[in-house]
């Protein structure tokens, strides 16, 4: 009897805390899967009923739009039911502890929490408190493993094989979580990373990250086939001029403007969003079209959608 | 059955598909992962090589509409659905290789009608193997094969078989 050869990997984890904890096989069968997601958000109907039995809660301590939305879009697409919980209008108010706010909901019944918290760590905690399966959205400057896949999706739709392919990453690298899942997930899959950014806006431990560190953007361009530009978080940063003289010169010397896709031709200029315009990049590059900005919107959708289907189904052993 | 029994079969199919239509209104014929493809290609090259017409083609994965993805061991592999035309007011024809339960052909006709609203939906089998448990039966069946549940019904494809056949085989895993 010959049955079609079985393929030996399985998808096997329970959580998605991080990309540091996904191998490769595991990153590469999530984009696989992404594929076939993207061609139902094409669909006249682009709804399925894959997850009408699952309860799901965003648990949102820090704000968010475009991650959150995708997150809440690609929950309601696969039919199943959601909760929303941010901590400025809950009990978190009043004094209730994480802990005990995950355990009042979990004993609502729920199967997925997906977690956003300014403290890094988060997801790891609440996979001790409660037995439902845990997604990082974003856990301070530590991860932030959807975002990283769907940057790894986009790339991938430009140059279907990672390997060797460079990619550049451009400002704040050390309070970015992108920056960290991104660099995780892309060494993974065999491509090169620079970072490239103000030097007080390099982390002290850029040298153990194993990627090049460039502080001359004209340099990394030249070398590039891919440029990310990250937004400068001034929620993170605290007061600007600490770090920086001004958003003005930051602009000068690391903002991607009209005249470096003119003199480097080939690469494609990508933005986790929400973009600064006239800080990252030049408010005229953000609209040309040599970015992937949109796409990556689009693909965090998929992303998330693949993410929660291969999480939800099977029965782990 | 053999490799000439099949083709006598997908013959038969080629001309039952058409029969009731006036060509060129043809229907559309949309194969179902993984082995319907097979079959349902086989059927539209016989009927652009005996009759000259192409009838629309598509493939269908129904992965997300069924009704026991969470109970089985693996998480299914979802593989790609096509259909590149439209459905609308289209007569369907779903073709897939074992009719057994019918949950399939239930998710099959959900995951459809996300697509559009066809006209109508017919369903062809190449193997009716009975223990139904939901209200579906076939249009077009090559052949209707009594068997125990504890049987499994297998339909090779050259294309991924290497060998057209037919299969009932004892138990899971028993060697034919």
């Amino acid at each position: 009897m010959s049955e079609i050869p079985e393929k030996s990997f399985r998808f096997n984890q329970k959580h998605l805390l991080g990309l540091y904890h996904y191998s490769e096989e595991d990153i590469r069968y999530v984009l696989e899967q992404t594929k076939t997601f993207r061609e139902v958000l094409e669909r006249p109907v682009p709804k399925i009923p894959t997850l009408r039995d699952t309860t799901i809660v965003n648990l949102f301590y820090e704000n968010s739009t475009r991650t959150r939305l995708s997150f809440e879009l690609a929950q309601k697409r696969m039919g199943a039911d959601v909760v929303n919980f941010s901590a400025s209008t809950s009990s978190t108010r009043k004094g209730e502890s994480l802990k005990d706010t995950i355990r009042n909901i979990s004993s609502m019944k729920i199967d997925m929490v997906v977690v956003r918290h300014q403290s890094p760590g988060t997801p790891h905690f609440l996979t001790r408190c409660v037995d439902a399966t845990i997604i990082n959205a974003g856990d301070g400057a530590h991860e932030h493993p959807t975002q990283a896949l769907l940057d790894m999706f986009t790339i991938q739709q430009i140059h279907p094989d990672l390997k060797g392919k460079k990619v550049a990453i451009i400002g704040d690298i050390s309070h970015s979580r992108v920056v960290r899942s991104n660099i995780i997930g892309l060494k993974k899959l065999g491509a090169e990373v620079a970072v490239c950014g103000p030097k007080t806006l390099m982390p002290a431990f850029v040298d153990h990250l194993g990627v090049e560190v460039s502080y001359n953007l004209e340099e990394v361009l030249a070398w590039c086939d891919m440029a990310m530009a990250l937004r400068i978080q001034l929620e993170r940063i605290g007061a600007v001029t600490d770090l920086f003289p001004s958003l003005r010169e930051y602009h000068e010397l690391f903002g991607i403007k009209m005249h470096h896709l003119e003199k480097y031709p080939d690469f494609k200029v990508m933005h986790p969003g929400p973009i600064n315009r006239g800080v990252e990049i030049e408010s005229a590059v953000a609209d040309s079209g040599r970015t992937v900005i949109l796409d990556q919107v689009t693909n965090g959708l998929a992303v998330r959608m693949a993410i929660l289907y291969l999480l939800s189904g099977g029965t782990r052993i | 059955m053999t490799e000439t029994d099949l083709n006598r079969t997908y013959m038969r199919f080629a001309h039952q598909f058409l029969e009731p239509y006036d060509s060129p209104d043809t229907p559309a014929i949309i194969g179902m992962q993984t082995r319907g493809v097979y079959i349902g290609k086989r059927i539209h090259s016989i009927i652009f090589d005996h009759l000259g017409i192409q009838p629309d083609f598509g493939v269908l994965d129904v992965t997300f509409y069924r009704d026991d993805f969470r109970s089985k061991l693996k998480i299914p592999e979802v593989k790609v659905t096509e259909i590149p035309f439209d459905l609308y007011n289209r007569d369907i024809i779903l073709v897939d290789d074992v009719l057994y339960t019918g949950r399939t052909v239930r998710s099959a006709m959900d995951a459809l009608m996300s697509y559009g609203r066809p006209r109508s939906i017919k369903f062809c089998c190449m193997i009716d193997r009975g223990h139904r448990e939901l209200p579906v039966r076939a249009d077009y069946t090559g052949m209707f094969v009594p068997t125990h549940s504890d049987e499994e019904v297998m339909v090779k494809v050259k294309e991924l078989d290497d060998e057209d056949a037919v299969y009932v085989v004892k138990g899971r895993g028993a060697d034919v």
